[in-house]
């Protein structure tokens, strides 16, 4: 955060530079099961930020001294692709994508029936393929479609958005600009049902009433991504239905791989 | 790539089936899968494309920067190619430095490219022996179904020629086009029970005794090859994927334009 900068990111009628009001959302899309490999997985757009999620597992558990006898441990790595921002990034983890893996790790634990697979692991990929501010809830979001789609047995989806300040109002869902020449910015996930909040974080400069305001701006949004999320999953079970029929035709003489 | 294990019956099939003169999915020997390509695909690279090949799905960028022209080529600009088996792509790939396969991928796409001239690399130098453009290509596999080269390649050029020099944010005058002057295009073939298949699927692979990628220019002169994995070819078999990858690399091309 940069503080207040006198950059104007906000007109005298409340109109951000990308024309949304104060509250309102980018546009968003969401889409369960778009790669194969995977074992569930999906893909977000919220406003340019292009992010793909992937789970693999229950599977063995790697380090071997991270399993647990008792239960599953989700593991996510977060990674920003070389040419997601504008300088290149030096591919590999640092240490931004290191605490970021490690909180959407624990927020997505906490929905995740973990006992169910004793000593395995849920390894969760996160990849930014563009990068417009917002990526880590984009990420988070993106991901509990995943793990849904993987059918991993779990309390609920995951919805995560970012609140903050810019020419000292509270914004919802910060862009770029926003983030550079921001005052505050405020990632938060939460399960809607049951109002837990799984992911929190918070830098810049905000009193105890901009914060509250926040969240009241931040509740209803991530109500609205919760039932985006639904809605993915639910055109994935409608388009899985209709896509198998055909490929069985197709491959009737193939084994079956899972045998 | 992969060293993973196949099932035996998934073997006996793919090779009873080549006994037969099929393929699993029913192509014949030299088909490729569909192809499609996004170019622009990300708006924070110069250029970029999204190339699924069937199931196989790749991502390449290009970024561009300034740097020092290396002393042996003082007069050209900087090409640099690196490959990322991300763990999102197959249950193999692992996170971690580039190993073997990646490395591979990513030189042997770089030599179709460099060996080719498809970049003006002098067009790409601002002060000989001081500056001039560096540029980065990154592929990323985000879903491995087989034949990453050929995949990685059409994304690498597609990429390519649709990159625009950031010159105008850099200070050096206006933006322009990459200066491009050959289309390379690579095809690759594996050997299994002595029967040539291109564009081979992960099964394919996984049952191949051999793998040569063959990349020719739009003359449909030789500009690079690789043979990999552990069987053999006869040279017939070799002049045979040589002259099926100019054919198949005309039509290939129409597709980058």
């Amino acid at each position: 955060m940069s503080g207040n900068t006198g950059v104007k990111l906000i007109d005298d009628n409340g109109i951000r530079i990308d024309g949304r009001k104060v509250d309102e959302l980018r546009p968003i899309k969401i889409e369960a099961g778009v790669l194969k490999s995977a074992d569930g997985s999906a893909y977000v757009e919220i406003g340019k930020n292009k992010v793909l999620a992937a789970v693999y597992g229950p599977r063995e558990c790697h380090p071997r001294h991270m399993q647990n006898p008792a239960k599953s441990i989700v593991q996510c790595k977060y990674n920003m692709i070389a040419f997601s921002v504008g300088d290149r990034k030096r591919p590999g983890p640092d240490r931004r994508s290191v605490e970021i893996s490690k909180i959407i790790s624990e927020a997505l634990e906490y929905v995740v029936f973990t006992e169910n697979f004793p000593r395995t692991s849920v390894d969760v990929y996160i990849e930014v393929l563009q990068a417009n501010a917002g990526t880590r809830c984009a990420g988070l979001t993106a991901a509990s479609v995943a793990l849904a789609d993987a059918g991993i047995p779990m309390k609920d989806l995951v919805p995560a958005i970012a609140v903050g300040k810019v020419n000292d109002q509270v914004v919802l869902d910060l862009n770029k600009e926003e983030d550079n020449y921001g005052q505050a910015d405020v990632p938060i996930a939460m399960i809607p049902r049951t109002g837990e909040v799984l992911l929190l974080q918070m830098d810049g400069h905000l009193t105890v009433a901009e914060f509250n305001k926040a969240m009241d701006y931040a509740v209803p949004a991530l109500e609205q991504v919760y039932q985006m999320q639904k809605d993915a999953l639910r055109r994935r079970y409608e388009s899985t239905e209709t896509a198998e029929e055909s490929t069985d035709d197709q491959t009737a003489s193939e084994p079956s791989q899972e045998a | 790539m992969a060293r993973s294990v196949v099932s035996e019956i998934k073997r006996d099939h793919i090779h009873k089936l080549i006994a037969k003169g099929k393929r699993v999915d029913g192509r014949v020997w030299d088909e490729f899968r569909q192809i499609s390509i996004e170019t622009n695909y990300i708006e924070t690279a110069e250029g970029s494309a999204r190339v699924k090949l069937g199931n196989t799905d790749v991502l390449v960028g290009v970024k561009m920067g300034i740097g020092a022209p290396f002393e042996d080529t003082p007069d050209k600009g900087v090409l640099s190619t690196n490959a990322e088996l991300i763990p999102m792509g197959s249950p193999n790939f692992e996170a971690g430095p580039p190993d073997e396969n990646s490395i591979e991928l990513a030189r042997v796409v770089d030599r179709g490219i460099r060996e080719s001239g498809m970049i003006d690399l002098e067009k790409l130098c601002i002060e000989k022996g001081k500056e001039c453009w560096i540029n980065f290509i990154d592929i990323y596999v985000l879903d491995y179904d087989g034949n990453l080269f050929d995949a990685a390649f059409l994304g690498a050029v597609a990429a390519l020629k649709t990159c625009k020099v950031p010159a105008k944010e850099n200070g050096k005058g206006e933006d322009f086009m990459m200066p491009i002057k050959k289309t390379p295009i690579s095809c690759t073939a594996v050997q299994i029970e002595n029967v040539i298949l291109f564009d081979p699927t992960l099964d394919e692979e996984k049952v191949a005794a051999a793998r040569l990628t063959v990349t020719t220019d739009e003359n449909g002169d030789l500009r690079a090859m690789q043979k990999g994995l552990r069987g053999a070819f006869t040279m017939d078999q070799v002049k045979n994927i040589i002259e099926t990858s100019q054919r198949l690399g005309s039509e290939l091309r129409k597709l980058v334009g």
